[in-house]
């Protein structure tokens, strides 16, 4: 009898690469869940318009580089991208923006590199980074979560302010937004007063900011969850809290008039998003061991620096950029000791 | 108590293995035609010392090689050479090789052999010519001679390590065989100690096989071979590869490009220490092994106590046939194991499993997607490579890179291939490189010599360069000092010419002084 033959090893692959986007895709779910709750549909409208956009993209690039397109569509990862771009941007940010972020994201940050898996930086943060520089106002309107407004938006309320760019009953779209916990301590801190007095204020929660504590904490379990799964190594989210907390702690203790607390630095802004989905891309993050703690724990310490010290109110997509950089040359000088040679 | 020591990555995988070992262990009959392929271990092809028509007998030698990585092959049943001819190997190429067929009388006579029950009035070099005369090679699949093997030359060899950690899934034949001739294993055990001249004996076993380690524990309840340390071992693959087992069991690691004796250790496999034992004890020439056949494409799973030299469809036969799900013919285990295009092929020496897959069991054509360096290879490789990183300069043909990476150190177990969740097929992608680099190597000894060469003639040109400026020089300064003595000497030579004419014209030196060593450029 004759067989078909194929190379070892042949026992079927338990892993895909779709698998692990779609995990991922799941585990976002507490996270955008609490967004949604403390800042209402506009998040759901733009994680419409980036995911479309972002597969639209997807697509027209690999029809333009003549691969595969439905096997590049399939393996997951712009719909990955956009709702990763989608969640960090405020939810009434108008249309455009979300729409030309992500195709900065797809086109010039993935495709024109040569794909999925060829791109030095990530893409999500290409696009925020883009979209920060360049449109810094409608980047920082966010909306008062609702555990300051004490009340809901409609879907329709945010699909207008991110089309007709309108506040709900015709009101000015100046007059519902605000600054976020991170701005308004970073613009505070500026005019002269303290830390902990503005902590007291009315943006400010039991743990971080109000709403925002929510949001990071759904982040943390869908990190956590990704953990167990071992979907994610624990070195990266691991060295870029520690280094978060350890700095913000250090600084605290030190100057507590100027510094805020370590747990609003952790459950603030973008920490969670950022040390368990975003740092945590492996094709733009060091791959060893070793190196991912550092990896982690530079990312984490920029941070830090960009909020304490630098011109922008939060710093992972920055710190995260910077990182992508400089990984290979980690991964180099990080080798593991191989079986039989010496230490 | 014995500390076990963790090398680094590893697979938990479906192990398979009671659809194998639920059923006893049965003898199979002697095939209507058995086959002997003459290539050995990737060296020379041994020669056939028999001819077509010849009658040999069971345990006969019937071809031999030069040379102890070459061990002889013995006819496994008595009956008539019907041919030698190239017939196909089972290796990966399916290329064919000279094989001697023998097509078998049913007689099953013996030929005569010399036993030692008495082995231990036998020195070490006496029992190492025994086990290569008997044709014994590593069953646990290398096929390395075993008399080479436990011929450390000046390495200080303090422990040997049998393994019995049958950690590739489906397999089950060192299981059986622990399971049904436990004593032959630890008395071919003590003779490979005396061969070594070691005291430390430690047999590394799975602890998913506690019948196996049953039945040893019940030999050594009674108080006999008290000297051989039976240690299970946690089951994850690659647990009994060579290095991983040493790493487990000594915590010494094989220095890379070494031996394991450079770590003071030899390995052999259980199966190949029965066989030990066979061939001084009972003076029994390797002429049978325990193969198991498993998977879905089987019928009746099960191991078996086959003669080398039968055909894979005969062993399938005896085991109910195939199943009508029967998708992939695979010699080995499912991880390192090679796929066969066709059943007709001989089982060899090195032949522990003849693994049938059905529907489901083992995948598909892959289609390989992008790397996303999610670094799940690195984490399962027992070696501690860096595969995402070998793969990326393996395919940028960055050869510099892939050695300084230490692409030579794969085993080639499979673990990262399998946990791909890209589906790269890295193995392929390394065993590539690798042999671009031997091929490289070979090369660089080809380049060296010829620079060597070069190097020497330029030298010599050098000299002769050298001689031929000092030659010049020294006829110069004879030409530059035309003193008045020398003329006088010549108008008065050529006076005494004149005078006598016959006489022999003398000449200066200036007629040699063409260059006498030029040589054509060449290269």
């Amino acid at each position: 009898m004759r067989f078909p033959t194929a190379p070892a090893p042949h026992l079927a692959p338990p892993a895909s690469t779709h698998r692990i986007m779609q995990w991922v895709l799941l585990a976002m779910i507490p996270g955008t869940a609490a967004q949604l709750w403390q800042f209402g549909p506009g998040v759901l409208v733009n994680l419409a318009l980036a995911v479309t956009t972002a597969l639209t993209a997807e697509y027209a690039m690999l029809r333009l580089r003549a691969r595969h397109s439905r096997a590049g569509l399939s393996d997951w990862s712009a719909t990955l991208t956009g709702a990763l771009l989608a969640v960090s941007l405020p939810p009434i940010a108008p249309w455009w923006v979300t729409v030309f972020g992500t195709l900065f994201a797809i086109v010039i940050g993935k495709q024109l590199y040569g794909g999925l898996g060829y791109n030095p930086f990530n893409p999500a943060m290409v696009g925020y980074a883009v979209l920060l520089i360049s449109f810094p106002k409608a980047m920082t309107a966010w909306l008062p979560p609702v555990d300051i407004t004490g009340t809901h938006w409609g879907l329709s309320d945010a699909w207008n302010a991110i089309v007709h760019h309108t506040g709900p009953d015709g009101s000015s779209f100046d007059a519902v937004t605000m600054a976020t916990p991170l701005d308004t301590l970073k613009t505070q801190l500026g005019l002269g007063r303290m830390a902990d007095e503005i902590q007291s204020g009315p943006l400010f929660g039991a743990l971080a900011g109000k709403g925002w504590q929510w949001v990071n904490l759904g982040y943390l379990a869908g990190g956590l969850w990704l953990l167990r799964r071992g979907l994610i190594a624990w070195q990266i989210p691991t060295g870029f809290l520690a280094a978060l907390g350890t700095w913000s702690l250090v600084f605290f203790l030190l100057e507590p008039q100027t510094y805020p607390t370590p747990l609003f630095h952790l459950l603030g802004g973008a920490t969670m998003l950022g040390a368990f989905f975003i740092a945590t891309d492996p094709v733009t993050a060091s791959t060893t061991p070793k190196g991912r703690l550092i990896y982690g724990a530079l990312i984490g310490s920029l941070v830090f620096v960009i909020r304490a010290w630098g011109g922008y109110p939060d710093g992972v997509a920055f710190g995260v950029l910077l990182l992508n950089l400089a990984a290979p040359t980690i991964d180099h000088y990080t080798r593991p000791r191989v079986y039989g040679h010496p230490g | 108590m014995f500390t076990l020591h963790r090398f680094h990555g590893g697979l938990h995988l479906d192990a398979h293995k009671e659809d194998s070992s639920f059923a006893p262990l049965a003898t199979a009959p002697v095939p209507p035609r058995l086959i002997f392929p003459l290539q050995q271990r990737g060296g020379q092809n041994a020669q056939s010392v028999v001819r077509i028509g010849d009658h040999v007998h069971k345990g006969q030698v019937i071809a031999r090689g030069d040379g102890p990585m070459n061990p002889p092959i013995h006819a496994s049943s008595s009956g008539v050479v019907s041919a030698i001819e190239p017939r196909p190997l089972p290796h990966p190429s399916g290329l064919a090789d000279l094989a001697i067929v023998i097509d078998t009388d049913g007689e099953d006579l013996a030929f005569e052999t010399e036993a030692h029950p008495d082995y231990q009035r036998l020195a070490p070099d006496e029992l190492r010519r025994i086990i290569f005369e008997a044709g014994i090679v590593g069953l646990g699949g290398a096929a390395f001679p075993t008399a080479v093997k436990t011929d450390p030359g000046h390495r200080a060899i303090d422990t040997l390590i049998l393994n019995g950690a049958e950690c590739e899934p489906y397999i089950t034949c060192d299981d059986s065989l622990l399971r049904h001739f436990p004593r032959e294993v630890l008395e071919g055990a003590r003779i490979l100690m005396r061969v070594l001249g070691v005291e430390r004996c430690l047999l590394g076993i799975e602890d998913d096989m506690p019948e196996a380690i049953r039945a040893l524990r019940e030999i050594q309840e009674t108080g006999e071979y008290q000297d051989i340390d039976v240690i299970t071992v946690p089951a994850l693959y690659p647990s009994g590869g060579e290095k991983q087992l040493i790493r487990i069991l000594t915590g010494r690691e094989v220095p890379t490009r070494g031996i394991p004796a450079d770590a003071g250790v030899v390995c052999q496999n259980v199966g190949t220490a029965a066989a030990v034992y066979r061939a001084v004890v009972r003076g029994e020439p390797l002429i049978e092994r325990i193969v198991t056949v498993t998977g879905k494409g089987i019928r009746n799973p099960g191991n078996w106590l086959t003669r080398i030299g039968t055909p894979i469809a005969d062993l399938v036969r005896y085991s109910g046939g195939y199943s009508g799900a029967a998708e992939r013919l695979i010699l080995g285990g499912p991880m390192m194991g090679i796929s066969l295009s066709s059943d007709a092929l001989p089982l060899v020496k090195a032949a522990n499993c003849v693994l049938v897959t059905g529907r489901g069991e083992t995948t598909g054509p892959k289609q390989a997607l992008p790397c996303i360096r999610c670094g799940a290879c690195a984490e399962v490789c027992p070696v501690n490579l860096l595969p995402q990183q070998l793969y990326w300069y393996s395919r940028a043909d960055n050869l510099r890179r892939v050695e300084e990476y230490h692409v030579t150190d794969c085993i080639e177990c499979g673990c990262c291939d399998y946990v791909c969740p890209s589906h790269i097929p890295l193995v392929q992608y390394f065993r590539a490189a690798k042999s671009e680099l031997v091929a490289k190597q070979r090369d660089r000894v080809k380049a060296d010599r010829a620079r060597e060469r070069f190097e020497a003639r330029q030298i010599r040109k050098e000299r002769e360069k050298q001689e031929r400026a000092e030659a010049a020089q020294r006829k110069k300064a004879a030409l530059a000092k035309p003193d008045a003595s020398e003329i006088q000497d010549a108008i008065a030579r050529a006076k005494a010419r004149k005078r006598l004419p016959d006489a022999t014209p003398v000449t200066d030196g200036t007629s040699h002084e063409s260059a006498p060593h030029q040589e054509p450029p060449r290269n």
